[in-house]
C-alpha cells in the first residue's frame, strides 16, 4: 500500500506542482538566539519513539549555583547520558537563524534584460550510601547517580511530591513555590526527575569556562517538552528555542498553534544596521497578534542544503554528536548549493515565548510529512548609487515608490511609527515621494 | 430572526447547513488562520469525491446522483487532512467515497468515509497527517464553532452522539486533571481544540455510521470517547479521537443487533434499516 501510494504520488506531482524557485540574494545578517535574554535551547532528535534531547542554556553566574531539574519519562542509565558540544548547538542556531539578504540594483542606464529573481518564492558531595538513606527516609528513591563530565546527576523517583521537594531543597536545588502540584502531576504520570549540579572539582579539572549541554537518550511515546516547572519561576516570560531533527518532515505542536513568521518581505536599507532590533520588534508584534499563545516556526529545511546560507549545514559528524542516530558518522561535508542526496535529516526551528497563563500545558509535538522548505528571510535592495550616463528620473521615481512600500511593510511587521521609519530612509533623489492622500481613518486609532 | 429562520426552513435537507458551515470553516481556516490548507488539495478532493460518487451511483444502480454527501465528506477531509501531495488528497477522497459502496453490512456502510480515508493515509503514508493544534484555542473561536455545529446537529436530530462524546471526553479530561492535581486550565485548554470540535460535530455525528437507536448512539459515543482518551493520554499517541472512531466502527452493527428493539420505541421511522438502503449514500 505504502509503495503504491508513493508511486501514484510521484507520477501526479510532476503534473501538479509548479517548479520550485530557488531563493536568492546575498546573506548579510542573521537573528540568532543571542538576541533574546534568558533563552533556553533544546535540540530534540526524534525517530519513532527514540528521542535524544540536548539541553543548552545561557546560564550566567557562579557555576556552583547551577542546578537543573528535568522531568524525564523513563529511568535513565549511565550510557543514556552524554555531555554535548556547545559549538554544535551554536552552529545549529546559526544555520537555522532568520536571515537578512541584500540585492544591489544594477546601473539603470545599462541596456540589458534585467534578470530579476523572484522575491515571492521564495557530584554527589556526600557519600552515596548516606545520601540514599537520607533520601529514602523522605520517600525519595535515588534510582541512579552518575558523574558525567562536569555534572553530578541523579535520577529520582518518589511516591509523594512533598518528600521530593523537601529533599531537593535540602540538597541545594531551589524549587520554586507552587511546585508541589506540578511535581505531583509528573510523579503520577510515572515520570522520573533528572537532576544535575555542577561538580566543581571535575569542572576545574576539565577547564571549561562555560557549562556544556547535557544530552539524554531515551525511548518513549511521549514526544513532548516539559515546560511547566519553568513557568513557576516568577521571572515573567521565557524564551525557548526547539530544534527538532527528524527523518520525515517538519515538526509542529499538537496542543498549541504553530505559526509561520512573516517572511520574504522587503525592508528598508537601514534595517541592515539594526537587524536585531527589527527582529525583536517583529517577534513581539507577532506574539501579540496570536494572543501570546502560539509557537513560531522560524526554519524548516532539509539539512542537506540551504539558500542563502546563514551558516553551512551541519556535517554528518556533528549531526551524529547531536544524537541523529540514523546518519553515518563519516566526515563528508554536505553540499550547500544544490540539493544533495538527502541525508534524511529535516530540521525544524521553533521559537516560543511562554508563561503559565498562556501555556498551561507542556508542549506536545508531532512529526508531519511536510518537507516544504521555509525560512525567515528579509530582503533589502540597495538602489544604484553610481554615476548615471542617462536621464534616470524614471528609475529614481520607481526606487522612491519601492522605498515607500518598504517603509510601510516595515511598519506593518514591527509596529514602528511610519514617520520615524521614513525619516531614516535616504530616498532616491533626496526627497521622499509626494504624500499620498490617506483616508481620514487611517491614523484614527494609531 | 423569524424571517431568517423561515428562510432557513426552506432547506429541507440538513446537509445544506452542514455544507454551509463546513465551507465557512474552510474559508475561516484559509483566510484568518492560514493553517496550511492548499487550495489544490481542496479542488482535488472535491473533484475526486464527486467522480467516485458518480461511478458508485452507476455501480449500485441508485436512482439519482446525490452530490451533497460527497461534498460534506470532501469538506471534512479538506479541513482535517494535511499533505503536500495533491495526489494523496485525491486518493483520500477516492478511499472515502469508495468505501461507502464497497464496505457495507446490513444495508449500512461500516466506516465513516472521511475517517477511514484519514486513518488509511496516516498509516500507509508518512506524507499525510492531521494538524490538530492548528486551530488555536481561542475560547471564542471554539464557542463559535460549537454553536455553528450545534445548529447543524439539531437540524439533523442526531445531537446525542456529539453531546455524549463531548461530555464523556470532557469528564475524562477533568477527571484526569483532578487526579493529577492539575489546574483546570489544562483540561479547558485541551477541550478548546478546533480539530476535536470538528470531529465531535461533523464526524462522529454522521447518522449513517452510528447506531440506529438513540441509546445505541450514546453507548457508541461513550466507547469512542473512552478509546480516544486511552490513545491520547495512556499511550501518548496523537489523533486519539480519529483513531478511536475507526476502532469503534465495527461495534455499530453489534450495537444495532443488540438494541434493535428500541428503534420503534424512540419513534424514528427514518432510521429503519429498510429505508436506509434506499437512502442517501453517505
Amino acid at each position: 500500500m505504502k509503495i503504491l501510494i508513493s508511486v501514484v504520488t510521484a507520477l501526479l506531482t510532476i503534473v501538479v506542482t509548479t517548479s520550485a524557485q530557488a531563493f536568492c540574494g546575498f546573506y548579510v545578517a542573521r537573528a540568532d538566539t543571542s538576541l533574546f535574554n534568558r533563552a533556553s535551547q533544546v535540540v530534540l532528535v526524534r525517530d519513532g519513539n527514540r528521542t535524544v534531547i540536548t539541553m543548552a542554556n545561557d546560564f550566567e553566574g557562579k557555576v556552583a549555583d547551577f542546578a537543573i531539574v528535568v522531568p524525564v519519562p523513563t529511568r535513565i542509565e549511565r550510557e543514556q547520558i552524554n555531555i554535548g558540544d556547545r559549538a554544535i548547538v551554536q552552529h545549529l542556531d546559526a544555520y537555522t537563524s532568520p536571515r537578512l539578504v541584500e540585492y544591489h540594483d544594477p546601473d539603470p542606464c545599462l541596456r540589458y534584460d534585467r534578470m530579476e529573481m523572484s522575491q515571492d518564492s521564495a557530584a554527589l558531595p556526600k557519600a552515596g550510601a548516606e545520601l540514599k538513606r537520607a533520601a529514602r527516609s523522605q520517600g525519595v528513591t535515588i534510582e541512579a547517580s552518575y558523574t558525567v563530565g562536569e555534572y553530578d546527576i541523579l535520577i529520582l523517583s518518589a511516591a509523594q511530591s512533598d518528600g521530593l521537594i523537601r529533599w531537593l531543597n535540602d540538597n541545594g536545588y531551589r524549587i520554586p513555590r507552587g511546585a508541589k502540584g506540578v511535581v505531583d502531576s509528573y510523579l503520577k504520570q510515572d515520570m522520573r526527575f533528572f537532576v544535575a549540579k555542577v561538580n566543581l572539582e571535575e569542572q576545574s579539572k576539565l577547564g571549561y569556562q562555560y557549562l556544556r549541554p547535557l544530552q539524554i537518550a531515551y525511548e518513549s511515546n511521549k514526544f513532548m517538552l516539559p515546560i511547566r516547572l519553568g513557568t513557576l519561576n516568577a521571572k515573567g516570560k521565557q524564551e525557548l528555542y526547539v530544534y527538532a531533527l527528524t527523518r520525515t518532515g517538519r515538526v509542529e505542536t499538537t496542543n498549541y498553534r504553530t505559526v509561520k513568521l512573516p517572511t520574504n518581505t522587503e525592508v528598508p536599507e537601514f534595517v541592515q544596521g539594526e537587524f536585531a532590533d527589527f527582529y525583536r520588534a517583529m517577534f513581539d508584534k507577532q506574539t501579540r497578534a496570536e494572543n501570546g499563545r502560539a509557537v513560531f516556526l522560524e526554519y524548516a529545511w532539509d539539512m542537506a542544503w540551504c539558500d542563502p546560507c546563514a551558516a553551512d549545514p551541519l556535517s554528518a559528524r556533528e549531526l551524529r554528536k547531536l544524537g541523529v542516530f540514523w546518519v553515518g558518522g563519516d566526515n563528508s561535508r554536505t553540499s550547500k548549493i544544490a540539493p544533495a542526496p538527502a541525508q534524511n535529516v529535516f530540521v525544524t526551528r521553533l521559537h516560543v515565548r511562554y508563561d503559565r497563563e498562556h501555556f498551561p500545558e507542556d508542549l506536545v509535538f508531532q512529526e508531519t510529512g511536510d518537507r516544504q522548505n521555509y525560512q525567515g528571510r528579509y530582503v533589502i535592495r540597495h538602489p544604484w548609487k553610481g554615476a548615471t550616463s542617462c536621464d534616470a528620473t524614471e528609475y529614481q521615481a520607481g526606487v522612491r515608490d519601492r522605498q515607500e512600500r518598504e517603509a510601510q511593510q516595515l511598519a506593518n511587521l514591527t509596529g514602528w511609527n511610519i514617520d520615524d521609519i521614513r525619516a531614516k530612509i535616504q530616498f532616491a533623489g533626496g526627497e521622499p515621494p509626494p504624500p499620498r492622500k490617506e483616508p481620514w481613518w487611517k491614523r484614527l486609532w494609531g | 430572526m423569524k424571517a431568517i429562520s423561515r428562510q432557513l426552513d426552506r432547506f429541507k435537507d440538513p446537509r445544506h447547513y452542514q455544507i454551509a458551515v463546513l465551507t465557512s470553516l474552510v474559508c475561516f481556516g484559509v483566510v484568518v488562520l492560514d493553517f496550511g490548507i492548499h487550495w489544490q488539495n481542496a479542488v482535488a478532493i472535491v473533484a475526486t469525491a464527486l467522480a467516485v460518487q458518480l461511478l458508485g451511483t452507476i455501480y449500485a444502480h441508485l436512482p439519482r446522483f446525490d452530490p451533497l454527501s460527497p461534498l460534506i465528506t470532501s469538506l471534512s477531509l479538506t479541513l482535517l487532512l494535511r499533505t503536500d501531495e495533491v495526489a494523496l488528497a485525491a486518493v483520500a477522497a477516492a478511499i472515502a467515497i469508495g468505501s461507502k459502496f464497497l464496505i457495507r453490512f446490513r444495508g449500512k456502510h461500516v466506516f465513516n468515509p472521511a475517517n477511514l480515508a484519514l486513518v488509511t493515509l496516516m498509516l500507509a503514508s508518512d506524507q499525510a497527517w492531521v494538524s490538530s493544534g492548528q486551530w488555536g484555542s481561542a475560547a471564542i473561536g471554539a464557542f463559535t464553532l460549537a454553536c455553528l455545529g450545534f445548529l447543524v446537529l439539531t437540524r439533523a436530530r442526531r445531537a446525542e452522539t456529539t453531546i455524549a462524546f463531548l461530555l464523556i471526553y470532557a469528564t475524562l479530561l477533568f477527571g484526569r486533571a483532578l487526579w493529577l492535581g492539575d489546574p483546570l486550565a489544562i483540561p479547558l485548554h485541551q477541550l478548546q481544540n478546533g480539530a476535536l470540535l470538528i470531529f465531535a460535530f461533523f464526524m462522529i455525528s454522521d447518522p449513517k455510521t452510528t447506531p440506529n437507536s438513540a441509546a445505541g448512539r450514546v453507548l457508541f459515543a461513550t466507547v469512542v470517547a473512552a478509546i480516544a482518551f486511552t490513545i491520547q493520554f495512556i499511550f501518548y499517541e496523537p489523533n486519539g479521537p480519529i483513531l478511536a472512531l475507526i476502532i469503534s466502527a465495527p461495534t455499530v452493527p453489534l450495537i444495532d443487533m443488540l438494541m434493535r428493539g428500541r428503534i420503534y420505541r424512540w419513534k424514528r421511522p427514518a432510521a429503519r434499516a429498510g429505508n436506509q438502503v434506499k437512502g442517501v449514500y453517505r
